[in-house]
């Protein structure tokens, strides 16, 4: 019975322009200005990528993750409307409500993902079919503890104070992710980087890439940021809707 | 009443502020059979909405038991026994009428089928219209479908017509009285006493957190509905005035007497055929949250 209730949000979170054209049209356009730009550069900073390539996964990592916490916009809208109260009066069960918003989430940043994808590859980027899988499959694992983060947000947050939050959190674990530029791979940058999820989601893109692994600090990484943020975010959904 | 039924029994919630603690509920007792249709009817601030809030199993109470057919609240909401119409909230955006009802149906085990609920709400000329885009009043009418296509036995409605035109209102009670006409349980909220009067079997007075009176809507009409007349009449003795058909007692002051009455219609006529020389004749209804002050005082519940 709650394949219906998915249905409808995912009806409904296509139908908003707004998410369609911050969390798609964004990065696309900023890839498309920032990449295009670079478009003979073979080896960025050192990185041994291509400018293209580079620039798709960073914002492929940017996109994927504004998709996510979006899910939080949409929670705040709901509560403000009091909505979620309407909500608690019928039979959907809480983990069922979770698990609507997580999937909402997760069929977003894909639509992100894949929009990035096609515009890399119209940019020159080609990579062999395997590659692609497994770096789409390693991104979703990485993309894990942001699912928890828009919860917690959602719930936590107003609608007025949502934007701002949203807005300043994706730019700053964007930046020190390194998204934007390569991490040196040494140094205060390195050393705080490597231990927010948004690494480990650009890193996510850099091992199908060729670039540096995803070795067990990864795994614990994102296992933790996961752990963590998914405990708060059942906090913050309980205390807010008073269930047990 | 009925063990089938629903029964709050010692309910009690009171709410922090800054102004110090706020005592919502104080400890109501109410039993409503299954079938039946019963008003809570009260002024604002009376508790209506925070004892509903309790009944949906979305506010705690600090003590008391509430049974919804021999159910827990929440236990009765999982089993999609409940349909409820809150006092505020609005309509999630980005979905048509006809796509947020049957969302909501989709929840349900046994609901009813969407296009009887969009017929029977009166919506099937905005079925296709965004939710974003409607009035106040087809607003109101899309949240009572989401309440009635559950096919709930019981069916909570707090303070329904509030946003209604009058031709609104009418259209939905006579919707109301036709679901409650199929043996369900109804319990509605309001502060209009007409309304109350006319679509409840029963009504429920709140005032102050407490049960002010609980019986059939005639008695509390008399109660509540309660109007004094006002005249100058020297020379009547007020024992006369009291045994006058309509009057429930009779005061004077000087030359001015004042009849308070149970039926002033009646009152007033009778008056003027017995005492034609009455003069300055004014009729004053109590209103409703005067009429509440009064009847908490008098049962000294007012601490």
């Amino acid at each position: 019975m709650s394949t219906a209730y998915l249905r409808y949000e995912l009806l409904r979170t296509l139908r908003n322009r707004r998410f369609l054209f911050l969390s798609l049209g964004f990065p696309l356009v900023f890839y498309l200005l920032v990449a295009g730009s670079a478009r003979g550069v073979k080896d960025l900073g050192d990185s041994g990528l291509s400018a293209p390539l580079y620039y798709m996964v960073g914002l492929v990592s940017f996109g994927a993750m504004s998709a996510m916490l979006s899910s939080g916009a949409r929670i705040a809208a709901e509560r403000q409307a009091g909505w979620h109260r309407q909500i608690r009066i019928t039979p959907l069960p809480p983990r069922a409500y979770l698990r609507a918003k997580v999937l909402t989430a997760y069929l977003m940043a894909l639509l992100t993902m894949a929009v990035l994808f096609a515009a890399g590859g119209a940019m020159g980027v080609s990579l062999p079919a395997g590659r692609w899988l497994e770096m789409t499959g390693l991104l979703l694992v990485g993309l894990i503890p942001f699912a928890a983060l828009g919860i917690l947000m959602g719930h936590l947050l107003s609608v007025d104070a949502i934007g701002p939050a949203m807005g300043g959190g994706v730019a700053l674990l964007a930046f020190l992710g390194g998204t934007w530029f390569p991490i040196p791979d040494h140094g205060f940058l390195h050393v705080v980087g490597q231990l927010l999820p948004s690494y480990w989601l650009v890193q996510a893109g850099h091992v199908a890439l060729g670039g540096a692994a995803w070795g067990r600090q990864g795994w614990l990484t994102v296992g933790i940021w996961t752990f963590l943020l998914a405990r708060l975010a059942m906090i913050a959904f309980r205390r807010d809707t008073g269930r047990l | 009443m009925t063990a089938a039924g629903v029964a709050l029994s010692g309910l009690t919630k009171t709410f922090r502020s800054p102004e110090g603690p706020v005592h919502a509920v104080r400890g109501i007792d109410v039993s409503i059979a299954a079938g039946e249709t019963v008003a809570l009817l009260g002024p604002n601030g009376a508790g209506k909405s925070t004892t509903i809030d309790m009944l949906l199993g979305l506010t705690r109470p600090d003590a008391g038991q509430i049974s919804v057919f021999g159910r827990a609240p929440s236990d009765a909401v999982a089993d999609g026994a409940v349909g409820a119409m809150l006092q505020t909230g609005e309509l999630i955006r980005d979905l048509d009428v006809r796509e947020l009802i049957a969302m909501v149906a989709s929840l349900y085990p046994s609901p009813l089928d969407v296009e009887e609920a969009i017929e029977v709400c009166g919506l099937r000329a905005v079925a296709h219209r965004r939710t974003q885009k409607l009035s106040g009043g087809q607003t109101q009418r899309v949240r009572f479908a989401i309440a009635l296509v559950s096919d709930p036995e019981l069916l909570v409605l707090d303070e329904p017509t509030v946003a209604m035109d009058v031709e609104s209102r009418r259209a939905f009670w006579e919707t109301m009285r036709a679901f409650a006409a199929r043996g369900k349980t109804v319990l509605f909220a309001t502060h209009y006493l007409e309304e109350a009067d006319a679509y409840a079997d029963r009504v429920v007075l709140m005032a102050h957190g407490r049960i002010a009176a609980d019986g059939p809507p005639t008695e509390i009409k008399g109660l509540v509905g309660s109007r004094t007349i006002r005249a100058t009449l020297p020379d009547v003795s007020r024992d006369a005035l009291a045994a006058l058909p309509g009057v429930t007692s009779a005061e004077r002051r000087g030359e001015a007497v004042a009849l308070a009455c149970s039926d002033s219609d009646a009152a007033i006529r009778a008056l003027l055929a017995a005492h034609p020389d009455a003069r300055d004749i004014e009729i004053a209804g109590a209103g409703l949250e005067q009429a509440f002050v009064q009847l908490t005082v008098d049962e000294g519940l007012h601490a």
